[in-house]
């Protein structure tokens, strides 16, 4: 119960990271099916449609509901910590955010058991995913799981600009701030901008398919491109949603374990700008081979070859950072050191497949699959294990084994380039993504069963970190304020895990990483910027999970609204919308509760603060 | 002027309210971010809009359907209300809450007002043009975009009333000035809107 009501940003991170990390497992073990169907040509462990439905809820799962809430239980768990302050700026919606993504997940996977999943691909391309080629719930699942999912994000995202924006300690200024908060905030930026051209994308196709209209259907006036160039608008940005987070943990590791300050921070930060004002601009490389002509081809292509620019310096940034530096290779630092050269593979292959004539030969083959996932697994998952087992004794108290995490790496490693690097090849040779089979003696056949190795070496990597969790959750919390006794942002300057108002006293901000600041000027503890007093704390409260599921039982009858029952009673209730009324009612109801009952929240006494 | 200002404050709320404490300046920041997603989401229905208008598969036009007059009238009664809402900010200003209440009253019965019209425009092209969202891909692109913006209206309309509620039960304080402010904010976007469907989807439908 506690949990249902909490508005605290430590416990709603860690509820995403719960979330997060089962629908991951369940793209994992979606991966490995998958995997196991490609391990010899012609095999029959899958029927070419759930082979669909598994590749399309693998990539979508992953994306939407795996990494980003994992993303966002990092950001939560750390961004106000990082820059001081005692809260996000609006708690109630940080609930709200959480609750809406977990029930949008949960629809989404409810079309695993009620009458097929989504197959049109994570892309949903039309007219693949209309009524015509996809007549089951599958695609409606989709759509509106994803619409109620993304409502959680966007209200994540304005949540955190807020939060950086008028939240900062005194004495942090921009340029002051943290990496991760700076990627955290121009991630946000990008969720802001990228987010509402995918609610209309779906609005859009949810309409083709349940009343009817003509967005995507040729034979009514409509035009399949037009879901394209949406998708993408959106769908290229989210690339650099998921990718910057994930930059930012490594220029948080990479500095505290080399015992020196980022170098070329202002540089870092203009890059991150930079990579996010292009992420706008290169969505229709995406869509080389639909023809769009070679102007646009080739406008599209030089575009998106100008990424490597920023990115370039953020690797090169890292490296000088490590060179002549005390370097530690502990687990998070080991994760930050494979992120460089493999993120930097997946970046090359990035430039290859922007050539838009070489594109038409990569296009729908194992090279993009290979392309992506280094990008999206050696760059981002990567990151996200750095960033887990960085803040993982700040989050919980406890710290996680060095000798299980070194395994964790290790076998993860070696496991993803066995899996992804011969993909590369398959690609080049000419094996296509998403068949579900291949014919023998092609030259697939071995570079596939090492693939599926390598993808099972994966999964015991995975093992191994969740039997890490495991033991330490078992043994009393003990972590310092400052484990890795190295840190150098203010997270470290506080109690791990922190208490529920953070920051007893809010800190005095005097430098980039104010905490190594102090420390090398000879001071234990940061300056405070005010004396003890009363902290306002908001109260827990039920309405942000009420919301959410009226929304959840909105989008089932809305989905269902046009189907006949065998039970005259369903049909009543869902051909009448009386289930969709009856979902916005609660959803309409508990934001009326909310507007009409202020919450004067209560107060933390300096005795009290004190007396802990 | 400020000082005028504070004593018909009756002394106890300050010349902006709504961005006296913390919890307001991050409101009014936050819904200014809020409308620039907003603008994202109208930007790629406009869009739509333009790449599928002149596909009516044999359904009617946009020259056929529209009736420039009523859609005048419509838009003379938003840019109104557009307006009674900037006196509504006013009067919070100078703390005259009952003239706060009473131009927040006629804006929202100006919203009301759009809102039948346009309900009466659609119904019009229903039942005597045979004009649905199932005819063609414009008539998809023509009820999502302006349907929309008409759900916006309506949601403002039950937003300010539940608003109106509230001051008459708490009074105008910091708390509530927030949320005045911000609705107003949001009712101004929805008029800038209306502008550009007035202008892509009427007059380019009868000129373009």
């Amino acid at each position: 119960m506690d949990w249902i009501t909490t508005v605290d940003h430590k416990k709603i991170a860690i509820l995403y990271l719960w979330a997060g990390g089962i629908f991951f497992g369940i793209g994992g073990l979606e991966a490995i099916l998958i995997r196991i169907q490609l391990i010899k040509p012609m095999n029959t462990f899958l029927d070419a449609q759930t082979f669909n439905e598994l590749i399309t809820m693998h990539g979508t799962t992953m994306i939407f509901l795996g990494v980003m809430p994992v993303i966002f239980a990092l950001m939560n768990a750390v961004i106000p910590l990082q820059i001081g302050a005692r809260d996000v700026a609006f708690p109630f919606l940080n609930a709200l955010g959480f609750w809406t993504f977990l029930f949008g997940g949960i629809l989404l996977n409810l079309s695993w058991v009620m009458g097929g999943a989504p197959d049109a691909g994570w892309t949903s391309y039309t007219p693949l995913s209309s009524t015509g080629y996809s007549p089951t719930h599958g695609v409606d699942f989709y759509t509106i799981g994803l619409q109620i999912a993304g409502l959680g994000t966007l209200i994540g995202g304005i949540n955190f600009l807020a939060t950086i924006i008028t939240m900062r300690a005194p004495g942090m200024s921009f340029m002051r701030m943290p990496m991760f908060a700076w990627t955290t905030f121009i991630t946000s930026a990008i969720i802001l901008f990228a987010f509402p051209a995918i609610t209309v994308g779906l609005v859009l196709l949810t309409f083709d398919r349940i009343l009817d209209a003509n967005f995507f259907n040729v034979a009514g006036g409509g035009n399949p491109v037009l879901w394209q160039h949406i998708f993408w608008i959106f769908g290229h940005p989210e690339v650099y949603i998921l990718i910057l987070p994930a930059f930012g943990v490594i220029s948080e590791v990479i500095p505290t374990f080399s015992r020196k300050r980022l170098f070329g921070y202002s540089s870092m930060v203009f890059a991150t700008i930079l990579i996010a004002f292009l992420g706008f601009m290169v969505w229709a490389h995406h869509m080389f081979t639909t023809g769009l002509g070679p102007v646009a081809n080739a406008l599209f292509s030089v575009s998106t070859m100008l990424i490597a620019v920023p990115t370039g310096i953020k690797i090169f940034n890292w490296l000088f950072t490590m060179w002549g530096g005390q370097v530690r290779f502990t687990t998070p630092n080991l994760f930050a050191a494979g992120f460089i050269p493999t993120f930097t593979m997946g970046g090359v292959t990035g430039v290859m497949l922007a050539s838009a004539p070489a594109d038409f030969q990569f296009h729908d083959t194992y090279f993009v699959v290979a392309h992506f996932h280094y990008v999206i697994v050696g760059g981002l998952v990567l990151g996200l294990f750095a960033g887990l087992h960085y803040w993982w004794p700040k989050m919980f108290g406890r710290m996680l084994s060095e000798k299980l995490g070194k395994w964790t790496f290790w076998t993860f490693i070696i496991g993803f380039h066995l899996t992804f690097f011969v993909q590369h090849f398959l690609g080049l040779m000419g094996m296509q993504r998403r068949v579900f089979t291949y014919l023998p003696n092609q030259q697939f056949d071995l570079l596939n069963l090492v693939s599926t190795i390598g993808a099972m070496l994966m999964g015991v990597g995975m093992m191994i970190f969740l039997t890490n969790i495991f033991l330490t959750s078992r043994r009393p919390a003990d972590a310092a304020d400052d484990p890795w006794e190295d840190g150098r942002t203010l997270e470290w300057t506080i109690p791990s895990p922190p208490p529920e108002y953070n920051f007893k006293q809010t800190p005095l901000v005097r430098g980039l990483d104010a905490f190594w600041k102090e420390k090398m000027a000879g001071h234990k503890a940061m300056t405070p910027s005010e004396p003890v007093g009363s902290i306002h704390m908001p109260s827990a409260t039920i309405l942000p999970f009420l919301m959410s599921v009226g929304i959840f039982i909105a989008g089932l009858g809305f989905m269902f609204s046009r189907d006949e029952f065998s039970s005259s009673v369903m049909s009543f209730l869902f051909n009448n919308y009386i289930v969709t009324a009856l979902g916005l009612l609660i959803t309409f109801g508990s934001m009326l509760m909310r507007s009409l009952f202020d919450d004067p929240g209560w107060h933390i006494e300096p005795e009290e603060l004190e007396g802990r | 002027m400020t000082t005028a200002h504070a004593e018909a404050a009756n002394g106890t709320l300050p010349h902006e309210p709504e961005k006296a404490t913390l919890e307001g300046r991050n409101k009014v920041l936050a819904f200014w971010l809020f409308l620039g997603g907003e603008a994202v989401l109208f930007g790629t229905l406009f869009a739509t809009f333009l790449a599928l208008r002149n596909q009516t598969n044999e359904g009617p036009s946009a020259n056929e359907l529209f009736h420039l007059p009523l859609v005048a009238a419509a838009t003379f009664l938003l840019l109104v209300s557009s307006l009674t809402s900037v006196f509504a900010i006013q009067a919070m200003h100078r703390g005259r809450v009952t003239m706060l209440r009473n131009w927040l009253l006629v804006t929202v019965l100006l919203g009301l007002c759009f809102l039948v019209l346009e309900i009466y425009e659609f119904s019009v092209y229903i039942r005597h043009e045979e004009f649905g969202m199932t005819t063609s891909a414009f008539s998809s692109a023509f009820y999502t975009l302006v349907g929309f913006h008409g759900a916006h209206v309506a949601f403002g309309i039950l937003w300010i009333s539940v608003l109106i509620g509230q001051l008459m039960h708490k009074g105008l304080t910091v708390v509530t000035a927030p949320k005045i402010y911000v609705s107003a904010m949001y009712w101004h976007f929805i008029d800038v809107v209306w502008v550009f469907i007035f202008t892509v989807v009427y007059l380019l439908g009868k000129v373009g």
